[in-house]
């Protein structure tokens, strides 16, 4: 098995710092704006932007939530590992929002299809974008593009994109693995 | 999340504390989906789900039903008053001939204690037992313990007692199990008569003074007294058992402490349970039948999670 960092801690920061200010870009003050963690790994990426927009760019409003996919998955009954059901907490109304999905690999494009699904459960949403601090571009199986993505990864599908975070793993990094 | 041990839910005694756990875990997620605004998830869209009602049931048919609508299966609903049992067909003819039709899982009450364990050892199915006669109601005493942990925090070292008509009741056998299992203390109350024999092997105490057991527990699960399966009197008259054995105001303002009332329904208001106290804060009888829906959602997922294509 080896190993590649794609991104170091510092390359990380940057790229946060470009994503939230892309963000305000779009977004302005983000009064009719709500960000969504697709759970369990995009809620990392979701609550450091959050954290960023507020304390950084002092923006007020941000409004943010995490989503479960699980039971809106393709896979249940066809994958050999059980799928594992995470905690959703969207405390607001999507009714009429704009909504921010925010992810940290796009490798299928399939949690984002779930996503989408699972979403309706909360209302009908104006607009939906999608965020991605990793974007496998030559890895989709649908129709799914990324609005705002961090870096373009050309991996093999062998090959798998790993991102660590600070809060869990204790370091920000991106590792490209060779199995 | 891992996978229950168990291909089929067929009585409490069969599951080990990591299954009741897992299935708590699963159920919370269930119940945050079930008071969303769209409370319908499309995890078994692929599975058909077929409801065996040998006996009558109002409450659990409903719930089983629900459940297994909010998780997008098909549904079919058999009841025994209707069908060709009536003209003499055999347990296994009857469910055989509804498997044929492509069906992945079974709900099954029925009013002969093991019915729903045979039919697992002669079909190629998921067996869920939603109560065979005296014996076990498995999905009854999840939830009942699913909503002590919440209202309580947690099972583990609370003091519950069972009352009123043990002899009868599956309620009564899956809730010793499974609070058993959780490492709650049970006690039984209720009239000699209607106290099996033997049960202190279950590991549980017996207590013939109510007024003793509700001071000595946190919860108190009334049972309701199961006339229609009496054939002979077990108490001279329902106002002497009411006496000594109904739940009123008074008798719980007069204890030390406050202590939690739950009751699988259907209510014999006035026998048991007095309507004040059934309607009272201290009664959690309607959260018990809301998370009866998430609880049998958590266990037809993770049954089904094991039925492979």
């Amino acid at each position: 098995m080896s190993q590649k960092v794609l991104l170091n801690a510092k390359e990380v920061n940057i790229i946060l710092h470009r994503l939230a200010c892309q963000l305000i870009e779009n977004h302005n003050d983000f009064s009719n704006t709500v960000l969504i963690g697709i759970q369990p790994r995009g809620k990392y990426l979701a609550n450091r932007l959050a954290q960023m927009l507020r304390e950084d760019y002092k923006v007020k409003n941000v409004q943010l939530g995490h989503l479960d996919i699980t039971f809106f998955r393709d896979d249940f009954r066809r994958s050999d590992k059980p799928l594992e059901a995470n905690t959703t907490e969207i405390n607001f109304l999507v009714e009429n929002k704009k909504i921010v999905f925010i992810d940290d690999v796009l490798y299928t494009g399939r949690s984002i299809r779930a996503a989408l699904t699972a979403i309706q459960s909360f209302g009908r949403p104006n607009e939906i974008e999608l965020l991605t601090l990793i974007d496998r571009r030559f890895s989709r199986h649908l129709p799914i593009q990324p609005n705002y993505k961090g870096r373009q990864v050309d991996a093999i599908n062998k090959e798998k994109v790993i991102v660590h975070w600070e809060e869990e793993q204790g370091e920000d990094a991106v590792y490209l693995i060779n199995n | 999340m891992s996978e229950l041990s168990v291909n089929h839910l067929l009585g409490i005694k069969y599951l080990n504390n990591d299954d009741i756990k897992l299935i708590f875990e699963t159920a919370d997620h269930f119940k945050e989906v079930i008071n969303r605004p769209i409370k319908k998830v499309p995890s078994l869209r692929d599975i058909t789900i077929a409801n065996l009602f040998f006996e009558n049931s109002t409450r659990t048919k409903l719930s089983f039903e629900l459940a297994e609508k909010r998780l997008s299966a098909d549904v079919i609903n058999f009841s025994a008053s209707q069908s060709s049992v009536k003209k003499g067909e055999t347990l296994i003819d009857t469910v055989n001939n509804i498997l044929s039709m492509k069906v992945d899982m079974v709900v099954m009450r029925h009013p002969n204690p093991g019915a729903s364990v045979f039919l697992s050892n002669h079909v190629n199915a998921s067996i869920i037992n939603a109560g065979d006669g005296a014996h076990e109601h498995p999905t009854q005493a999840l939830l009942d313990s699913y909503s002590i942990r919440e209202r309580l925090g947690s099972v583990r070292g609370k003091k519950v007692v069972i009352v009123g008509d043990i002899l009868h009741s599956r309620v009564a056998l899956s809730n010793i199990f499974a609070l058993k299992t959780q490492g709650a203390q049970v006690m039984v109350c209720g009239p000699k008569t209607l106290i099996p024999k033997y049960i202190d092997k279950l590991g549980v105490t017996v207590e013939t003074n109510l007024k003793k057991a509700l001071n000595w527990c946190d919860v108190a699960n009334m049972l309701r007294v199961q006339n229609e399966r009496m054939s002979v009197s077990y108490f001279p008259s329902a106002r002497e058992y009411t006496q000594q054995y109904g739940v009123n105001m008074k008798l719980l303002k007069s204890l030390d402490k406050e202590i939690t009332i739950m009751h699988p329904g259907p209510i014999n208001r006035g026998v048991e349970i007095t309507s004040e106290v059934a309607d009272s804060d201290q009664a959690i009888i309607l959260d018990q039948v809301q998370n009866g829906v998430a609880i049998r959602m958590a266990v037809i997922y993770l049954l089904a999670s094991k039925i492979k294509q």
